[in-house]
């Protein structure tokens, strides 16, 4: 499969802050590459630098074989953007948003309306079609974002962070459309805080952090990397916790983890299942009542402290 | 980029601002409300203030106003375009394939239009208070017209202006703060001859004085023949639309917006 979207080291400085520090990605045509990091990783400037809006400092990139900083304009062409900010005009309607964005496109006068008649219908916007954006929700609002980064069919999509600030409900209707045009063939670069947001939607995660690139592979590849699985326990009682961490240190790969808010004791393991049986027999002898057990594959939350050593959502 | 591109995607730019004018009616309602306010105001309570000689005071201080009107279409176009990049849509536009031009072309044109309707306000205000055109249509509309390319030209100041600061709020104080020292450090409200003779010097010269002279003459035969002021008039706004213009679009191209 051909790489749609090429970038080789990428690099950004703002004064004496490094942005970007040498950023490599590669996107198979047809897949969805989540861009996975803590706020000012370097996500958004990679985007930046991919949809032509910003030039690095070092390195090259090219979208679909045009190089973004050659042919910026043979790259518009075949991109959609949707940023991190809905940026729609607030005092147009959602209509004229997606008619102003079609006639800059050059669709023409009457595909502009035609396509912005579909898209409105598909993003389930028509009845709020002829209202001034400013009376949309947040959810509405991001749809029409999208909406408008789709008017010329694109071949490449970048989200910048599509979800970011959404209700839950609104986070997984964006999902849907998300996984539809997938469906479709599109190929995406989709930025995310998120960990269950790339694991969902991702075909191949980059994890990115103070501005390179520190893992790239599946989900599956990546949670494998950390090893093991976890055994999750939970008891009823919070005195009861030391003894369960106690009794579950036998039987670990590695030192326990104790949550005392959710009465949450956590613990690598190997072996599988059959770690699972004895972890029940330890327990039994210490004598700690579960009251909920679990044997469970690594998260991307543990993949991504254990890969830079902090929470994904600590700068 | 082709013409006409270039001419198609400022049009879809100008008419989305022009819908805006319709879609904030408070926006629309003050816009009509400040120079009426500044020609009531200036007329009443300066009108026998100061004596010029040899012409009514009214009348001598009317194209100022006019002017100075027309220059704070700077702070409208750099509050305008502060937003723009502000709420993201810059970078909307700048991830398209359309002219690098447009953006700015296109609200400038449509600022045009919004100008054109102050200035007619004004000057009905002004016949209500006394303001007469006295030396035929044909020189009154070219005082108009001069004016409007005024407005067009510190309009593409405001360009350079709003894709420049880091906020709105800024971009409104940028757009605004020294407009009052360049319209009244000129012959607008006093005559040259009682400034200080070191800034006469400066003051001679300045754009707002020699539209001053020209609308003068166009609009009462008044002062110098109108030929010298209209050209210098002319030559200021060709070239300050020019260089700021050419340096808004060079901003636009490696505009972020935060």
């Amino acid at each position: 499969m051909s790489d749609i979207i090429v970038a080789e080291g990428l690099a950004k400085h703002y004064g004496k802050v490094t942005a970007l520090d040498g950023v490599d990605l590669r996107v198979p045509a047809g897949t969805v590459l989540g861009l996975l990091g803590p706020n000012g990783a370097g996500k958004t400037t990679t985007v930046r630098i991919l949809t032509t809006l910003l030039r690095p400092d070092a390195g090259h990139a090219s979208v679909a074989g045009h190089d973004v900083g050659r042919e910026p304009g043979a790259v518009r062409k075949i991109i959609g953007l949707s940023g991190q900010y809905a940026a729609v005009d607030e005092h147009l309607t959602g209509r004229e948003n997606l008619e102003m964005v079609g006639r800059l496109y050059h669709l023409g006068a009457k595909p502009a309306r035609e396509r912005a008649g579909e898209l409105l219908e598909r993003f389930a916007l028509s009845d709020a079609a002829d209202r001034v954006t400013k009376t949309y929700s947040g959810g509405m609002r991001r749809r029409l974002d999208l909406a408008a980064s789709l008017v010329a069919r694109p071949q490449v999509i970048f989200l910048d962070e599509p979800t970011t600030g959404l209700d839950p409900r609104s986070r997984l209707g964006m999902w849907d459309v998300i996984r539809e045009l997938v469906r479709e063939g599109s190929t995406l670069l989709l930025t995310t805080q998120y960990l269950e947001e790339a694991d969902a939607l991702a075909d191949d995660i980059a994890i990115i952090d103070r501005g390179k690139v520190i893992a790239n592979g599946t989900a599956d590849e990546l949670k494998a990397q950390v090893g093991g699985e976890r055994v999750e326990l939970t008891v009823a009682d919070r005195s009861e916790l030391a003894k369960a961490a106690g009794a579950l240190r036998r039987v670990a790969a590695a030192e326990p983890v104790v949550d005392e808010d959710s009465h949450l004791v956590t613990v690598q393991v190997t072996g599988g299942t059959r770690a699972l049986v004895e972890v029940v027999r330890e327990l039994d002898t210490a004598g700690v009542e579960a009251q909920d057990l679990a044997l469970r594959r690594p998260t991307l939350d543990e993949v991504f402290l254990s890969l830079t050593g902090h929470a994904a959502d600590e700068e | 980029m082709s013409v006409p591109y270039a001419v198609a995607d400022a049009a879809v730019i100008t008419r989305r601002h022009l819908r805006h004018t319709t879609r904030i009616p408070e926006l629309l309602f003050f816009s009509i409300m400040q120079p009426i306010i500044f020609i009531l105001l200036f007329t009443v309570v300066f009108a026998n203030a100061i004596k010029i000689p040899g012409m009514d005071y009214k009348n001598y201080m009317m194209p100022a106003i006019f002017v100075q009107t027309m220059a704070f279409a700077t702070a409208g176009t750099s509050v305008g375009l502060a937003d723009d990049l502000h709420k993201g849509l810059i970078d909307r536009f700048r991830s398209l394939p359309m002219t690098r031009s447009a953006v700015l072309v296109g609200r400038l044109v449509a600022e045009a239009a919004r100008n054109t309707l102050t200035l007619l306000i004004m000057i009905a205000a002004g016949y209500a208070v006394g303001f007469r055109f006295q030396n035929g249509v044909a020189s009154a509309i070219g005082g108009i017209l001069l004016l409007i390319a005024f407005a067009f030209a510190f309009s593409s100041i405001g360009t350079v202006i709003g894709l420049g600061v880091k906020s709105v709020e800024a971009a409104n104080m940028a757009g605004m703060i020294w407009i009052f020292p360049l319209t009244f450090l000129s012959n607008g409200f006093v005559t040259m001859n009682s400034l200080p003779g070191w800034l006469q010097q400066v003051v001679r010269y300045s754009p707002v004085t020699t539209m001053n002279d020209a609308l003068r003459a166009m609009f009462y035969g008044h002062g110098r023949a109108v030929a010298t002021p209209a050209l210098q008039s002319v030559a200021w706004i060709v070239g300050i639309t020019l260089v700021f213009l050419l340096l808004g679009v060079r901003q636009y191209k490696k505009a972020a917006s935060r």
